[in-house]
Formats: structure tokens, C-alpha cells, sequence
């Protein structure tokens, strides 16, 4: 029993190293800044056509999935609110942040993953550099800026998509649409909207870098680090998003 | 000359590194003074590439000590071992290139760390000059802008040498510097580690599976005049100063000269004997 908990307890107490290492040398010297730049390109604006597609589409289903509910009441002007707060309060982060598992934690996994396995990491520490501060904390800090402004873009481009719905199938004029999802946004919906898709994001990368670093195994080790950081990052931002959204609604 | 030889640049005192399912190194110990050569035969996973990293502080012993240039790094953080490191040049197995950068990038790599260690503000102006000059070593300049997956593995190694010297460190680490490669390449390289020994005067400890390379390193020397190799003479103190090795299942079970290893009737030493009449 105690083999079988050995295993978790120290992939857990690494990945805990790992995030403290990361997290430290953000204020220690020295900075890549060049690595910080190159990874906001990669992950974010690479991202960015990604992003805005979902983002437009899942507006848009949105508004046609709740169309036919609120035909019913005759409430079809409360399309606008209803796109902004499921897209900024939930939507938006969550898909956002799956899309960034799904593309980066896996780029991350694999990208580090092979530079372990072809002794890269090793020649990095033997020629004096911090594996953990020119490969992790660059792609940490990267992931944790982009990702809301990701998450800011795909809620506005999902709003978009629903207001297309609201004016060509549902006749609302641009004000109808506007005004009220603008207006039923409060600072409790902009706070969670932001805070998880920058909890996701440390998530994602750390998730990532840390199987990508502990690759063994050659080719098909770093296969099983890259589907293995996405998985993982997929599960924990399903599970911290449920914790962040009590946090809160209060019910 | 005689008090720098005696310093000892690399010592394993008692050295044990154990993995979560093999002990990898066990209660080794030795010392190699500065000049030295040292041939590390042994099997594979016998424990020699885990002495190279051990040496470099990238894998922890268990118990015992290791020492660098007189000083125990066996409690130092990764931070703290770096200066330590950078006295050092290694060539990986595969050449360790980083293949998102350039063979200029990668040469130069050791050069910007080691200025920036120094001073963010000082960065000289021959920098391109320095990685030139490592690259022509090599024999290997004109593939300044290419990328390590354009070139042969035999030229990957080549560049591995480049940036490994091109700090001028003091110790030399080779790690099966001729594995996998054909008998003309793998002398190529092993002719650089001996240019490197001759004309840098660096200490270099050299892990491999050839009784070749443990045999050009002990008995030939680097011409400067002809650019080639020509047999030392014996009293030149190169043969003196080449000493072998051998690891078997994480022991350092042989230690001594070409003659003692020759002269040896241990079965799994006497499989590390191989021809002595090479060009």
C-alpha cells in the first residue's frame, strides 16, 4: 500500500519543488527577457486565431442554444446578459484555458521532454545555466500574461458571436443586444473572469514544464509526457475552476 | 609545473550514488592531478557516464565526497556549483548541441553565461572572434549559421568539442566522445581531445568503450608545426601521465597504466585489452 502511495507522493513533492523554483526565480537574477518575448509570441499571439474562433462560436451557440428558452418567456432581450455572463464568468476561461493545455502545456511537455532526453538539460546546468530559469520561469511568466488577455479577446469575440445570433435571427437592434450585457457585468464577474484563467495558466505551464523535465525514456517518453501534461492540466482546471467559482457565488 | 601537478583537480573520495532501483556508483573513489589523462573503460551501465555527471555536481552522491579544483562540491546548490562549472568543458555522449540554436549560438552560449556572470555590462567585442577561433579547432568554421540537425553526427561531436573549450577551461570531460561513430570519425575526435591536451595543456578525463582511444591518447602526441598527430616519445611524460580506469557494476575495479592494464589477468578487465599497433 505504502509502494503504491510513494510514487504520487513524490511526483507531488517534486512538482511542488519545481512550481517553489519557478515561482522564486521570477524576482532572481538573471532574467531571460528574450525567452519571456519569444514565449508570449508562441503562446499567446500563436494562440490568438485559435482563440478567437472558439471564442466567436461558442457566442454564438450560446445565443442560439438559449433562444428557443427564452422565446418561451418572450424574454429574448435578455440574450446580451445571458452571452456576457456565461462567457466572462465561465466559458471564456475555461475554453480559453483548454485550448492552452491542449496547444501549449503539450508544446511545453514535448518541447522539454526531448531537450531532456538528448542531454540538452544536462549541457544547460553544465554550461552554468538554470535549467529552471531559462526554460521554466520564462514560460510561467508568459503563459500567466497572455492567457487573460486571451481570455479578455475570446470574451469579446464571443460576445460578438452572440450578437450576430441577436441581430440577424432575433431582430435586436445593436442596443438592445449591448446595453443590458453590459450592465449585468459586475466586479465579482470581471475578478473570476481574470483570476482563473491566470490560475489556469500557472496551472498549464507548471503542469507542462514540470512532465517535460522529468522526461525518461527517449521518443516514446516524451509522447507519454505530452499526453500526460495535458490530461493532468485539463483535469485541474475543471477541478480549481469549481473551488474559484465557490469562492465566488455565494449560495 | 611539479606543485600544479600534484594539485588534484578532480577527486572522488568514497563516492556512492544510488537510483530508485540500481546503485549506479559504489564507494569509488580516485584522484586525478592537473595534466593528467584518465580513460575510463567499462561496460554499459557500468557507472562511467554516472562518474561523469557526478563530477559535474548533476547527480548527487549518496554518500562520500567529490572535489573540484580542491574545493568539495557535494553540498553545493545548483546556483553555487555554477562558477565551479564553468571551469569545466564537457562533451556529451550525442554532443548535447541545443538545436533550436545556431552552431555560433551554441558555441558562444558558454562565453555570454560566463560574461554575464561576471558583469551584464562587459560584453567584449571579440566574442564572434573567440567562436571562430573554437570552431576552426575543430576544423569546423563554416558552419557558423547552420543549425546542429544540418550537420553529421560526427560533426555534431565536433562542435560539442568547440563549445566545450572555447572557455579555455581547465578540465576536459569527454563522455564516449567516439560512441557510435565510425573508426575514421571517432579518430578525428579522439585527435582533437589529444590537440586539445597538447596545446591547451587541460586535464581530461575520457570515458569509453575503445581501447583505441585510451591507446592514441597514452602514446601519440600533437604536432603544431604539421597539424597532425606523430607518435610521442617515451619520456615526454605524455605516457606517464595517461592513466586508465575501468568501472564494473558501479565499482572502480582497475586503475593504473597502459602496462598495468595490459599485464592484467582479471577476466573483466583483460575484455578492455584490444590492439596496440594504430596509426
Amino acid at each position: 500500500m505504502l509502494d503504491l502511495l510513494k510514487t504520487p507522493v513524490l511526483a507531488l513533492q517534486d512538482f511542488c519543488v519545481l512550481c517553489g523554483r519557478a515561482l522564486r526565480n521570477i524576482v532572481r537574477r538573471p532574467h531571460y527577457f528574450d525567452d519571456i518575448f519569444l514565449q508570449m509570441d508562441i503562446i499567446g499571439f500563436g494562440s490568438l486565431p485559435i482563440v478567437i474562433l472558439t471564442g466567436f462560436f461558442s457566442g454564438a451557440v450560446i445565443g442560439l442554444q438559449m433562444t428557443r428558452a427564452l422565446q418561451t418567456y418572450g424574454a429574448t432581450g435578455q440574450i446580451g446578459p445571458i452571452v456576457a455572463v456565461t462567457l466572462v464568468r465561465e466559458l471564456g476561461p475555461v475554453l480559453s484555458s483548454l485550448l492552452i493545455a491542449g496547444r501549449n502545456a503539450s508544446g511545453m511537455a514535448s518541447e522539454i521532454g526531448s531537450m531532456k532526453v538528448t542531454e540538452q538539460i544536462d549541457a544547460m546546468r553544465a554550461l552554468g545555466t538554470d535549467p529552471i530559469q531559462k526554460l521554466i520561469t520564462p514560460r510561467v511568466i508568459a503563459t500567466t500574461v497572455t492567457l487573460p488577455m486571451l481570455t479578455i479577446i475570446a470574451d469579446f469575440v464571443g460576445l460578438v458571436g452572440g450578437f450576430i445570433v441577436a441581430y440577424y435571427l432575433l431582430n435586436l437592434t445593436a442596443g438592445q443586444y449591448w446595453t443590458p450585457a453590459y450592465q449585468i457585468l459586475e466586479w465579482n464577474d470581471i475578478a473570476q473572469g481574470l483570476l482563473k484563467p491566470f490560475v489556469f495558466a500557472l496551472v498549464i505551464s507548471l503542469v507542462g514544464c514540470f512532465y517535460g523535465i522529468r522526461t525518461t525514456g527517449g521518443t516514446q517518453g516524451v509522447g507519454r509526457a505530452t499526453t500526460q501534461a495535458v490530461v493532468v492540466a485539463s483535469v485541474w482546471i475543471f477541478i480549481l475552476n469549481l473551488f474559484i467559482t465557490r469562492i465566488f457565488v455565494n449560495v | 609545473m611539479a606543485e600544479r601537478a600534484s594539485e588534484s583537480v578532480l577527486r572522488f573520495e568514497q563516492v556512492t550514488v544510488c537510483f530508485p532501483d540500481v546503485v549506479a556508483l559504489k564507494d569509488v573513489s580516485f584522484s586525478v592531478p592537473a595534466g593528467e589523462t584518465r580513460i575510463v573503460f567499462g561496460a554499459a551501465g557500468s557507472g562511467k557516464s554516472v562518474m561523469v555527471k557526478t563530477a559535474l555536481g548533476l547527480v548527487k552522491p549518496e554518500s562520500g565526497h567529490v572535489f573540484l579544483f580542491q574545493q568539495d562540491i557535494t553540498g553545493l546548490s545548483e546556483q553555487e556549483l555554477f562558477p565551479t562549472r564553468a571551469k569545466i568543458g564537457v562533451l556529451f555522449q550525442e554532443g548535447g548541441l541545443f538545436d533550436s540554436l545556431t552552431i555560433q549560438e551554441n558555441v558562444e552560449y558558454p562565453l555570454l553565461n560566463q560574461i554575464k556572470a561576471a558583469a551584464a555590462h562587459e560584453r567584449n567585442g571579440n566574442l564572434e572572434t573567440r567562436v571562430r577561433e573554437a570552431l576552426r579547432f575543430v576544423e569546423l568554421e563554416h558552419t557558423l549559421e547552420k543549425f546542429p540537425s544540418e550537420l553529421s553526427g560526427g560533426m555534431r561531436r565536433r562542435v560539442g568539442i568547440a563549445r566545450a573549450m572555447v572557455t579555455d577551461p581547465p578540465l576536459m570531460l569527454y563522455d564516449s566522445p567516439s560512441a557510435g561513430l565510425d573508426p575514421i570519425t571517432a579518430n578525428t575526435i579522439m585527435a582533437l581531445a589529444v590537440k586539445a591536451r597538447d596545446t591547451r595543456n587541460t586535464t581530461s578525463v575520457i570515458v569509453t568503450h575503445r581501447y583505441q582511444d585510451g591507446h592514441l591518447m597514452a602514446n601519440f602526441r600533437y604536432n603544431p608545426e604539421s597539424g597532425a598527430l606523430e607518435p610521442a616519445r617515451r619520456g615526454s611524460g605524455i605516457h606517464e601521465r595517461t592513466v586508465f580506469m575501468v568501472f564494473g557494476e558501479g565499482s572502480l575495479v582497475f586503475e593504473g597504466t597502459q602496462e598495468e592494464l595490459e599485464a592484467s589477468t582479471d577476466a573483466y578487465v583483460s575484455k578492455f585489452k584490444g590492439i596496440k599497433e594504430l596509426r
